[in-house]
């Protein structure tokens, strides 16, 4: 088996076999900036989808909802209310229903 | 400067948010990019199968849209025909929180190491480039990766094979850094965190720990570069945490804290979150309950075509070089296997060039000359320790390890 860590530096010298004196040098490690895409597109369905409109953009874009496969409506009232629990999404439970109708009539099981 | 950062107000935000789609950017993104029409059809059982190819992404070729924001990018399987290195620019993306920094000064950096030590770091750029190097190539693979070939199918991302790479990874030792700053007695994790945060300042921060010994076993390493140059941001510039073996969750993105713990970690991302069944395969039945539920983390082999896509048409009476790649998950790949019938007997397939236990193998077999009609080629990778990919596909609620053997139904005429 050929060794899989190469170390460098003399500390390391005992480790050094003939392949690795082909490491690479460490490539210049220079400061970046980046532009992503908003992500803001609207959950489809005019105002039946209001209420996930109000409450389901904050944390991630709505694509990734709309790629989940059909789902129970009480699988999609799980998921409404695992994003209540574990990852504090700050919504009224009255608006609650009205997001599990909105996935059950459009990811729901028949 | 983090984008979407969240001040008191989440609904605030999200209305605002919708406001400026309507306005501005909902236009832009359906209208101006010359590749919106671009997409691509996944091969699940049920649908959406449909993803967007997208452009869009800083430092990123054609990916597959999974999700926007904060991004979910997988890589295209024919990437991987191409070589056993997975290029940065179609090296898969998968984030959990949205508020990622999009700018890094190199210079101010600053990775912390305290906690259970005898002394706390402030380690720069400059000073981890001082220390003795290593270089490894490994697999990085998302725990889901595969989720959407469940069946029952389960909620996550709905990722077909693209969310796995291997690259050649360098760095410095995860172990010399401890050791910098000395680990005290009593040490029994050591937990990652990157740049990232939560949208809602109450929510879990992404962390993850590993054991102490894990951590110090002198192969986990901090890196500062993938194949050869500094890492994309998306893909954790400027340090990301390399775990050889185990699933992606635990290869820290933007590794900015490094805290030694005296007591085991119980953060949701830990006890909670990428979980799995103690159990075989991590399997269970479908609604079974009452199952010991441990952190994920080994991964296990898994071998796929690369040059031959599900419903493919190949040439009737010729032969042909089919090919792919395969891993031995946290050992070597031993051997990568083809049968054409229907797992009753099985070829060997020549390997490629070995770059290291933590690496993609590739692998091919020529196959005789097809009679027209239909025909299932099936692969199947078995590792080192004798630990060889199921017939029949594991099933657990996250949708995570599949790793079953992968079939390709292909027509010669
Ligand atoms: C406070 C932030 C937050 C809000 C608000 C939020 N989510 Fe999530 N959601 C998350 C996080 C974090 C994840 C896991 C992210 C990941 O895996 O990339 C997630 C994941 C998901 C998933 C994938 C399946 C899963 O369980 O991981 C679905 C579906 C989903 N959210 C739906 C919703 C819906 C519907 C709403 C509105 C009721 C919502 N989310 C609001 C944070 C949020």
């Amino acid at each position: 088996m050929r060794h899989v860590i190469i170390a460098l530096g003399t500390s390391f010298a005992a480790l050094l076999t003939p392949a690795s004196a082909q490491v690479q040098p460490a490539p210049p490690i220079t400061s970046t900036s980046v532009e992503l895409p908003p992500g803001d597109a609207l959950f489809p369905g005019g105002s039946s989808a209001d209420a996930i409109n109000n409450n389901c953009l904050a944390c991630h874009s709505a694509d990734m909802v709309l790629n989940q496969p059909v789902l129970s409506r009480s699988a999609w009232d799980s998921e409404v209310h695992k994003m209540i629990k574990a990852y504090r999404a700050p919504i009224d439970e009255g608006d609650v229903p009205a997001i599990v109708d909105y996935l059950a009539s459009i990811k729901g099981t028949n | 400067m983090p984008l979407h950062r969240n001040d008191q107000h989440v609904q605030a935000l999200s209305r605002r948010a919708v406001l400026k789609t309507i306005g501005l950017a909902g236009l832009a993104l359906a209208g101006s990019s010359a590749w919106a029409d671009q997409s691509m059809r996944l091969p699940f059982a049920s649908g959406p199968q449909e993803r967007p190819i997208t452009h869009d992404f800083p430092q990123k070729g054609p990916m597959i849209l999974q999700r926007t924001r904060p991004p979910l990018l997988e890589t295209p399987m024919e990437v991987f025909d191409r070589g056993v290195f997975t290029p940065n620019d179609q090296f898969y993306v998968r984030w959990h929180w949205a508020v990622i920094p999009t700018s890094v000064d190199a210079d101010a950096f600053r990775l912390a190491v305290r906690g259970h030590v005898n002394q706390v770091l402030s380690l720069s750029i400059g000073d981890l480039l001082k220390m003795p190097r290593v270089e490894l190539a490994a697999v990085n693979q998302c725990s889901g990766n595969s989720r959407g070939f469940f069946s029952p199918r389960v909620p996550g991302a709905q990722w077909a094979h693209g969310a796995m790479g291997n690259a050649l990874w360098a760095g410095v030792r995860l172990k010399d850094v401890l050791d910098r700053a000395g680990i005290k007695s009593g040490a029994i994790q050591v937990r990652f965190s990157g740049l990232d945060e939560p949208v809602v300042p109450e929510a879990p921060d992404f962390r993850k720990s590993l054991d102490i010994d894990h951590a110090r076993d002198g192969e986990v390493m901090i890196a500062f570069a993938m194949n050869g140059e500094q890492m994309p941001l998306l893909n954790g510039f400027p340090l990301r945490l390399i775990v050889p073996g185990w699933y992606s969750t635990y290869w820290v993105k933007m590794l900015s804290d490094i805290e030694v713990l005296d007591r085991a970690d119980d953060n949701y991302w830990m006890a909670t979150a990428y979980t799995i069944p103690d159990t075989p395969h991590a399997n269970i039945t479908p609604g079974q309950t009452g199952v010991k539920m441990i952190p994920i983390s080994r991964m296990v082999p898994r071998s796929f075509f690369t040059n031959v896509t599900e419903g493919a048409s190949l040439p009737a009476g010729a032969s042909a070089a089919i090919r792919g790649i395969a891993f031995g998950g946290d050992t070597s790949v031993a051997k990568v296997e083809l049968s054409m019938d229907d797992g009753q007997t099985w070829q060997p397939a020549t390997l490629g060039e070995d770059h290291g236990k933590y690496s993609f193998r590739r692998w091919q077999v020529t196959i005789p000359q097809l009679a027209k009609g239909h025909h299932s080629l099936m692969i199947r990778c078995t590792s080192l320790s004798g630990d060889v990919q199921p017939a029949t596909p594991n099933w657990n609620n996250s949708g995570f390890m599949l790793n079953a053997v992968e079939t390709a139904h292909v027509t010669a005429a």
